[in-house]
């Protein structure tokens, strides 16, 4: 049985929806702008939902005032990366909260394999279950193609 | 032009009041500023206008489905130093913003150094950074020229140009380009620079001042430091200005503001050295004839000197 057919990664905002469009991508850098926030745009290959550190893509944003701008990077992006993970932070540098306040993904690979539940015994065969995406059983660089 | 469309979409306005629209544009606003804030500069003054006149109709036009395509907005503000020529572009970006051309109407001021790299491979990036900086309101390149250099065929400076180009004809509705310099040197970089003269519609050309116009500057100036001529001061002022005009380096308003600057430094000496009274507020705050006559303009000018 195959509960997520297309094995589509649903990480931050937006991500059980359809792709976003240029326009509605730009529609929420905009909202993300007025309300200050500095936009970054950031890149991986590992899909694993635990993986935090992503790679952040040229400079954080901090002095663009328009969406356009941030689109151009992510375009950017795109085409340096076509089959990587891309997502759009928003951070909040206000004091109290001075952490992401927004985060979407904005380009994935054609092909995502998916993962699969791992099963290790531990003392007294007591079973512990971890997931492992397929595409990183390949080193780093050669996982989507 | 485009003919008005059979299917026109059901929210078009079939009819439009210029009058209303110029006053909830807020564009009255700023041209009423632009009289006030600036002396002079009648063919300016009016070109703006008529610009803003003409995207008025042309926003109207879009409104009734009448026209699709962005209008080209890019500009070319030429004069010689001086002459108000960032003032005026600073005006143009609120002017555009609220007439709804650029969504932001921020001014970034660039010069050759902020676009063209050191080595190979740096321009690029450097330039595509100025021009995200710069999206959603009004890009202004001062100097424009010294982007080309022909004396030197590997300068980075043509790289600049051809992103720059790109970007002002791709991305017409994401930013305004100004181009501005010095006139006779700005006509020689469009001549070899056909590409811009083609993408640039409006070229504003700005005149210098007269000698009356650099004095009411200069009160403007004084007024707005809650400063005064005395009147001898404001006699030795006009002769200083009618003097500084025909010497090396004159810059217009630039050379008035300067000028006011070290009146205001030899008005401080005098009244330091010379206080055995107490000073009051007319006192601290009125230029004198010595003020101004103590400048080398008086005998014989600057020129000479580097």
């Amino acid at each position: 049985m195959m509960s997520n057919q297309g094995a589509r990664i649903t990480q931050g905002q937006f991500s059980y929806l359809p792709d976003l469009t240029d326009a509605q991508i730009k529609a929420q850098i905009a909202y993300a702008l007025d309300k200050g926030w500095a936009v970054s745009v950031e890149y991986t290959d590992d899909p694993h939902p635990r993986n935090t550190y992503w790679e952040l893509y040229g400079n954080p944003m901090f002095d663009l005032k328009d969406p356009a701008g941030i689109l151009t990077e992510i375009n950017q992006c795109r085409k340096t990366f076509p089959n990587h993970y891309i997502r759009v932070m928003a951070f909040d540098a206000t004091k109290g909260w001075e952490s992401p306040r927004m985060s979407y993904i904005v380009n994935r690979p054609k092909n995502e394999p998916g993962f699969v539940v791992e099963r290790i015994e531990r003392d007294g065969r007591n079973q512990g279950y971890t997931i492992r995406s397929y595409a990183t059983l390949k080193p780093e660089g050669e996982r989507y193609k | 032009m485009t003919s008005p469309e059979h299917e026109t979409p059901s929210e078009t306005v079939t009819a439009v009041d210029l009058r209303a629209d110029y006053a909830a544009s807020g564009v009255g606003e700023v041209l009423d500023e632009l009289d006030r804030a600036l002396i002079g500069l009648a063919p300016v003054k009016k070109r703006v206008r008529e610009m803003a006149a003409l995207l008025l109709v042309e926003r109207a036009r879009k409104s009734m489905g009448l026209s699709q395509q962005p209008p080209t907005l890019h500009m070319s503000f030429t004069g010689n130093p001086g002459t108000g020529k960032t003032t005026v572009a600073l005006k143009m970006a609120s002017l555009l913003h609220r007439l709804g051309y650029v969504r932001k109407g921020h001014l970034v001021s660039v010069t050759r150094d902020d676009l063209v790299g050191q080595y190979v491979g740096h321009t690029a990036p450097k330039t595509k950074e100025v021009l995200k900086r710069a999206m959603g309101g009004v890009l202004f390149i001062d100097e424009a020229y010294y982007l080309y250099r022909p004396e030197n065929e590997r300068d980075y400076g043509q790289e600049a140009i051809e992103i720059l180009l790109q970007v002002m004809e791709n991305q017409r509705e994401d930013l305004v380009v100004v181009l501005a310099g010095y006139g006779p040197r700005m006509d020689t970089f469009f001549s070899s620079n056909p590409g811009f003269r083609s993408r640039i519609a409006h070229h504003i050309d700005f005149p210098d001042y007269s000698d009356d116009e650099l004095f009411s500057i200069a009160e403007l100036m004084l007024a707005d430091q809650n400063y005064a001529l005395s009147a001898a001061g404001a006699e030795a002022l006009r002769e200083y200005i009618s003097h500084r005009r025909g010497q090396a380096h004159f810059a217009n308003a630039r050379s008035i503001r300067n000028a006011l600057d070290r009146a205001r430094l030899r008005q401080a000496i005098r009244l330091f050295d010379g206080a055995d009274a107490p000073l009051d507020a007319t006192a601290l705050s009125t230029l004198d004839a010595g003020d101004f006559r103590a400048s080398r303009v008086f005998d014989g000018g600057i020129g000479q000197k580097p």
